[in-house]
């Protein structure tokens, strides 16, 4: 027996041609809680109900102790799932409810009552046989969910989304019991959320998805202080988010100073993007350890911390956590420490069309035409890369002014500026920055002036 | 004023609606054999009604049984038929379903004239022999829509999970449906399937139509027919009270489940 309970590999799955995850690889070691974070519409759900049965992969298998489970049906895989709005039944009362899969599996009755007890006690509802699910509060069907599910020993427990419904004080609560019944049951538990409070407080190991592919995979402590890009960096817990150069290795250079870091392996005077915690920025009052300083522009206490945003001389906004307040309009020193400073690879650092000439003098971006600058050798017909610099792309209100229409779809704050993902159709994206504030959601046109698209022409390749 | 014209209005309006239901019923603790006159109180049309002591008694008893035999057969297999059906359109999706669903309605309001004469024609052309297998077919065919509108609500208010946990929790397809699925539904099959059972009792025109001429007569075709013979037979008075009353009990039934399903929807 291997240490992987579930083991996936190269799954994808496609609704209606809209790729909803591609090529996804992932284990789960026997016995740990693993989390699959993500926004909504990250594919989350729709992993998990296929490690159920109720989905079939497109391409790609799961294995389950080593086996292969897809061609097996839900009602004969040795797992459970709690569901997200509890799919209790109506009809039955919580006792039926809970003995429904031992009755089903031709368990003896006397079997059955003392199973049916234990996990009631389990889930501290032990008075509650005989109540109609119905008249139970939102928490108590929850936790007649999950003892429905633990009493067919699954090996495995699935959980989507178990706390969506229930109030934040509820929720709290019912986290904790939730890890404290993982440490006493010992089975796996595979757990989806967009919650990333919730991940970080429940997981062994946290799987962090976007747009149907894995981003991160790590501890919760790992993903919060390492996180591999500018999305788990911005979905995981507050952040400042800069664009930097690595000059060389040790050493970054943003909001224009430079700092001293210690990741190595970026290259040289490569553009790169900086993770700062607002936690990790420090008050000082003394010159020598002042590494930059800025003007307080804004003190909110937040119970605990003051969340602060200060404005460097540079013009950058920075995001501040700290137990002393400090007044609004005056000139802070400030400093962070190099372990503190998390460097990460640029997804991008361009828009990049591998498209071809429609014209003489025009190239064709998702299958609009945009006017460009003639260049010599280049004509109509021809494969050309077209690379468009992100701040040289122009938003309009007036979707029909563009030339090209979308969605903003994703909005990243890099301290001066806006990084924003534009969806002009089913996976297709074009980046911005921008000064100009807008929201996720907001219909757009996109326009490009000619001088702004380089091209270069492609060796067709068959 | 305006008060007691709103009051006489209402009260206009029912003893118009149910004066002739009332008449029938006062008027069958008779003896007369004219409606009209009243000739002192009797329960003799109710025991020659029962006893089949009357002129044309054994057919009017033979109509009545088939009348009850179509509406139970094609009640309860419209309400299988709709359920299913019902389960079928729920899960399409979209434009799919919205056409269907319009395709289920067209049925209910076209007139039971042209349902008739088409299933008539229909039964010729495929050279079936008319007789109480086509009366049956014809009246599922009318009654299934009514089943499927039942239970489509049952549906929508389900939660979409049940299905699922069930096949999760170790049932089979068909074990999470008769289990989980049926007990979940049961309350619009039950409604669908009155519906169906009245929609058939009151039927003439589809029946007349494809009830062959074998001489088989229902309750609608027979008092049509007595009715042209020469006045209707005194014994059809009772009759109709009863059948007036099972129908009254019936959608008291029905109203008084809505109303018990919706307190335990508030609660």
């Amino acid at each position: 027996m291997t240490d992987h309970i579930i083991e996936i590999s190269h799954l994808s799955k496609s609704f209606g041609g809209k790729k909803v995850l591609e090529d996804i690889n992932l284990y789960v070691r026997r016995g740990e809680f693993i989390t699959l974070l993500g926004p909504s519409g990250c594919g989350k759900t729709t992993l998990l109900r296929q490690i159920a049965g109720f989905l079939q992969p497109d391409e790609g298998t799961i294995e389950m102790d080593g086996k292969d489970i897809s061609g097996i049906p839900p009602h004969k895989r040795e797992l459970n799932t709690v569901f997200q709005r509890y799919a209790l039944f109506p009809h039955l009362d919580v006792y039926d409810n809970i003995a429904f899969g031992l009755k089903l599996k031709k368990v003896p009755q006397d079997e059955i009552d003392k199973r049916v007890r234990r996990v009631l006690k389990l889930v501290a509802m032990s008075d509650y046989e005989d109540r109609d699910v119905d008249t139970l509060s939102g928490g108590q069907q929850q936790r007649i969910a999950i003892a429905r599910a633990i009493v067919n020993q699954p090996k495995i427990l699935l959980l989507d989304e178990p706390l969506a419904a229930l109030d934040l004080k509820m929720r709290k609560d019912m986290q904790i019991e939730l890890k404290e019944m993982h440490r006493k049951l010992g089975i796996t538990f595979i757990y989806v959320t967009h919650d990333q409070e919730e991940a970080l407080t429940l997981s062994d190991t946290i799987v962090v998805m976007n747009e149907g592919r894995i981003q991160q995979i790590g501890t919760p402590v790992d993903i919060y202080n390492e996180p591999v890009n500018a999305f788990v960096a911005d979905f995981i817990g507050e952040s400042n988010i800069l664009d930097g150069t690595m000059i060389r290795d040790k050493e970054v250079s943003f909001i224009g100073h430079d700092f001293k870091c210690v990741d190595t392996g970026f290259g040289e005077n490569n553009p790169v993007d900086v993770v700062i915690r607002p936690e990790d920025i420090y008050f000082t009052d003394s010159d020598n350890k002042a590494q930059f300083t800025a003007t307080v522009k804004s003190c909110i206490f937040k119970g605990v911390h003051y969340e602060m945003f200060v404005e460097t001389e540079l013009g950058y906004e920075l995001m501040i956590q700290d137990y002393d307040a400090y007044p609004v309009g005056e000139t802070v020193k400030l400093y962070i420490k190099p372990s503190d400073i998390q460097v990460m690879q640029k997804l991008r650092t361009a828009n990049v069309f591998e498209t071809e000439m429609s014209g003489d003098g025009t190239v064709s971006i998702f299958g609009e035409d945009f006017e460009c600058k003639p260049e010599l050798g280049i004509s109509q017909g021809d494969a050309v890369t077209a690379e468009v610099a992100f701040d040289k792309v122009e938003l309009l209100d007036h979707m029909e002014e563009g030339t090209l229409e979308g969605e903003v779809h994703f909005i990243l704050y890099k301290g001066n500026h806006y990084h924003l993902t534009v969806k002009i159709g089913e996976g297709q994206f074009i980046y911005v920055d921008t000064q100009d504030i807008w929201d996720k959601g907001d219909l757009v046109g996109v326009s490009i002036a000619p001088k702004d698209i380089k091209l270069t022409k492609r060796d067709e390749k068959a | 004023m305006k008060k007691i014209l709103a009051k006489a209005y209402i009260w206009v309006l029912l003893i118009v609606l149910y004066a002739p239901i009332v008449f029938i019923a006062v008027f069958s603790f008779t003896e007369s054999r004219v409606l009209g006159s009243w000739q002192g109180f009797s329960f003799k049309l109710y025991e020659n009604l029962f006893t089949g002591g009357m002129q044309g008694g054994i057919s009017l008893i033979s109509a009545v049984n088939n009348t009850l035999l179509i509406a139970g057969i094609s009640a309860a297999v419209a309400t299988l038929l709709g359920t299913v059906a019902a389960i079928g359109i729920f899960n399409l999706k979209g434009g799919k379903r919205k056409a269907i669903t319009f395709l289920n309605n067209i049925p209910m309001i076209n007139p039971d004239v042209i349902t008739g004469v088409s299933l008539f024609l229909l039964f010729v052309f495929l050279g079936f022999s008319q007789g109480y297998t086509t009366v049956i077919l014809a009246h599922i065919t009318f009654c299934t829509p009514y089943v499927v509108l039942s239970v489509m609500p049952k549906l929508t208010q389900m939660n979409p999970n049940i299905y699922e946990a069930a096949l999760d929790l170790g049932a089979t397809p068909a074990q999470a449906l008769r289990k989980v699925m049926i007990p979940e539904l049961r309350p619009g099959m039950i409604s669908g399937f009155i519906l169906a059972f009245t929609m058939s009792l009151d039927d003439f025109a589809v029946t007349f139509f494809t009830r062959g001429s074998q001489g088989l007569e229902t309750l609608s075709t027979y008092i049509y027919t007595d009715a042209r013979k020469g006045g209707l037979t005194p014994e059809l008075r009772p009759l109709m009270t009863i059948i007036f009353l099972v129908i009254l009990v019936l959608l008291l039934v029905i109203n008084l489940r809505k109303d018990n399903l919706n307190r335990k929807a508030v609660k």
